[in-house]
């Protein structure tokens, strides 16, 4: 049989529902979008500045290690540009160059690849960047220093710095509203807590993220700090207060919700967000930071695989344990 | 077709349009019947190339084996050799030169004194594959019957149409099972829409979700009766027996007519279409997709079976066989291919699988070839293998295969252990 023809034999399901992960990254690049522009607003070309070197060093660094390990080129699925701009996000405006280059080494190199690169870092790959250059260069990360000679036209102050500086009667005079629509001095992406909670509901929407992380997450950290100004209102400031300021609405919808260092069962997920809400808490009103997103995420990062044990019993499974 | 919920995303079975009629494909040229077993070259072949068979002949091939397959069309036997499928798994393809229909009639004679016995020696290859082995294996104590009026796969209508065109062969059918020793419970599960006209058909009548993969058999049992199929057992090892209406329909149409039935019910499916047709068992795919002017190229794909557990055919001789509810073209441009990415730990397989199996862990296990481990802590033998992983996978990972090659390897090794013992 000459004319036999060729056909293509492959396993089931020969469906698919067309998911792709450069879907995922680039949607959830554009979800952030917004908060990175006021970012351009408010601190000018400084800021572009920041954003594309982190982008772009992010994809250079992922590319070289392609090329190290001898496998196929990766930075079309946008991970590397993604975590590139998470990190981005939580630069202050003023990040020297050099400090933005090691930043995205440690976030690429070993954040992602050393554990085996895509899917397999324990840790949100942006927040190790972060977490590794905050404790080096501390000074980088002083967002009253760092934005010193900016005019805004607005209170200038970073809320969380006077928080914990002056107590809640040093922020009184921070008008809640203000703060929502990124009345505030910050890192870049981190400000315009209204853009970032439309990025984060259109996420979840999407399907993007899983929506258990942040409501929990945002739960965790009200209820903890309600909790804390009304045992002390002369000394903890309210829970909007902390809602809407530092990396608060950035953590709980872009940065908790990394795939893999997060839980995907239900209860996981609820108590990993809600510990994370919780050690912000915590970290600002008692600890040593004076922002406690990055470490509480990190930390948590650090419980998930002991979290998602935690399953619901599969179908057909024998014996009481789950 | 996947309906976007942020709790949960699912698919849905299609409902049967109600002027669907099966087109009558032609009796082909050559057919070939599967012979389930192959000789090991010591065994004495009772039939050669060369012997004439007739329509409802039974064919042993072997003289010391119970096996039989049953001629479906009448001609000349023209060669008989050894098929390997998937997963290794072998039969004999018997080759026939088809001519004009000649009937053999021993079964009709065998109906009128012992019913049940000729259950036995002559429609284990019905249309719609009637399960005679586990209806009469003393061991399996079959007490159940559930006859499944809905496809297990998606786009699949086959048993939906026997449904909805042969009440008067499923109810002959269902007082023949009745009469088998053993059995007192016969529950059958269609859709809502079907139920009308079934009161009196002798069966209890129970709905089944709208939702795929409700119509696999471990979740029958579980939203039916209740129970629960401990994972790695099959629905007979604790007395359930699934049988799909087509094969009862065509066990009260064999005792309707004293003739063994061989026109088959498929569902062809072809790129937005679906069709129904009736083709004699053995009739090769080709010839299939000819009566219907699909034309079919390099580098498309072919596939008997459902679009979500389906298999891949290599060639177009390949036949239809008693089990075959549905032939498949997928153009060769509109092939998702699978990646070699790993999971990225997005958890849409944890959402979607209906048998909580942690599909995450599992795979990193898969990959790596740790089945024991897989199975002992990750659930492997919970999976009913509907697909959905795969199917909603970010990562396009061939889950589904990665779980099926784990199943496999795990029963070679414990085949291996136990010739060692």
């Amino acid at each position: 049989m000459s004319d036999r023809k060729k056909l293509i034999v492959s396993h089931a399901p020969f469906l698919h529902c067309g998911s792709k992960i450069s879907t995922r990254s680039y949607h959830i690049m554009i979800a952030a979008l917004p908060a990175v522009l006021h970012g351009f607003y408010l601190y000018g070309i400084p800021a572009v500045g920041v954003v594309a070197l982190s982008i772009s060093s992010a994809i250079i660094w992922e590319y070289l290690i392609n090329r190290l390990t001898g496998k196929p080129t990766t930075i079309g699925d946008g991970n590397a540009a993604l975590i590139g701009m998470m990190l981005a996000m939580l630069f202050p405006a003023t990040t020297p160059w050099w400090a933005i280059i090691t930043g995205t080494f440690v976030a690429m190199v070993v954040g992602k690849h050393i554990y085996g690169g895509i899917g397999g870092n324990p840790f949100n790959p942006a927040l190790i960047g972060i977490a590794i250059l905050t404790l080096s260069w501390k000074n980088i990360f002083n967002i009253d220093y760092a934005l010193l000679n900016y005019d805004f036209g607005f209170q200038a102050a970073y809320p969380l710095a006077a928080l914990k500086h002056g107590g809640p009667a040093a922020v009184d005079s921070f008008n809640l509203f203000s703060l929502f629509i990124g009345q505030q001095t910050g890192s870049i992406g981190s400000a315009f807590g209204l853009a970032l909670l439309f990025g984060g509901i259109y996420l979840i929407i999407m399907g993007f993220i899983r929506w258990e992380i942040p409501v929990s997450f945002l739960a965790g950290l009200l209820i903890t700090s309600l909790l804390f100004h009304l045992s002390d209102s002369a000394r903890f400031a309210g829970p909007v207060f902390h809602l809407l300021t530092g990396n608060t609405l950035l953590g709980a919808f872009f940065l908790a919700t990394e795939d893999s260092s997060s839980p995907v069962n239900f209860v996981p997920m609820l108590i990993y967000g809600a510990g994370a809400g919780v050690m912000i808490i915590l970290i600002r009103n008692i600890g040593g930071h004076v922002d406690g997103a990055v470490f509480a995420i990190l930390l948590m990062n650090l419980a998930n695989p002991l979290l998602d044990k935690i399953r619901p019993k599969a179908l057909g499974k024998v014996g009481s344990h789950a | 077709m996947l309906i976007h919920m942020i709790k949960k995303p699912y698919l849905k079975y299609d409902v049967i349009d109600p002027a669907c009629k099966p087109v009558i494909i032609p009796v082909p040229g050559k057919a070939v019947i599967f012979f389930n077993g192959i000789s090991d070259g010591k065994k004495r072949l009772l039939f050669k190339a060369g012997d004439k068979v007739k329509t409802g002949q039974k064919i042993s091939l072997f003289a010391d084996s119970a096996e039989y397959a049953v001629a479906t069309v009448s001609g000349t036997i023209t060669d008989i050799s050894p098929y390997v499928g998937n997963f290794g798994k072998t039969c004999t393809a018997i080759s026939i030169d088809v001519s004009e229909d000649d009937f053999d009639d021993s079964f009709g004679k065998e109906t009128a004194g012992q019913p049940l016995e000729s259950v036995r020696n002559y429609l284990s290859c019905l249309p719609g594959n009637l399960p005679v082995n586990n209806l009469f294996d003393p061991e399996k104590k079959i007490s159940t019957i559930i006859i499944t009026g809905i496809d297990a796969d998606l786009l699949v209508v086959t048993n939906q149409h026997i449904i909805k065109s042969k009440q008067g062969e499923i109810k002959r059918g269902i007082e023949i099972l009745k009469s088998i020793p053993g059995i007192n419970n016969i529950v059958i599960a269609v859709r809502r829409e079907f139920v009308q006209g079934y009161g009196h058909i002798g069966a209890e009548i129970r709905n089944i979700d709208v939702r795929y993969p409700s119509a696999f058999p471990q979740l029958i049992i579980r939203d039916l009766l209740g129970k629960t199929i401990p994972a790695g057992k099959t629905p007979e090892d604790t007395g359930i027996c699934m049988i799909s209406a087509e094969a009862v329909a065509s066990l009260g149409e064999a005792f309707l007519h004293n003739r063994i039935p061989t026109g088959k019910i498929i569902t062809v499916i072809y790129k937005d279409e679906k069709k129904l047709v009736s083709a004699r068992i053995g009739t090769p795919a080709g010839d299939v997709l000819k009566a219907l002017n699909i034309n079919i190229n390099n580098g498309d794909r072919l596939i008997t079976g459902g679009p979500m557990t389906g298999s891949c055919i290599y060639s177009e001789d390949y036949p239809v066989l008693p089990s075959t509810d549905a032939i498949m073209i997928q153009d060769g441009n509109s092939i998702e291919p699978f990646s070699d990415y790993p999971c990225i730990n997005c958890g849409e397989c944890i959402r979607i699988c209906p048998a909580n199996v942690p599909v995450n862990m599992l795979v990193r296990y898969l990959e790596t070839k740790r089945y024991q481990e897989a199975a002992e802590q990750y659930d492997l033998y919970s999976c009913i293998e509907c697909g959905l992983c795969a199917y909603i996978c970010v990562s396009r990972m061939p889950l589904l295969q990665y779980i099926k090659l784990a199943k496999h390897e795990l029963a070679g090794i414990k085949l291996t252990e136990a010739a060692n013992v």
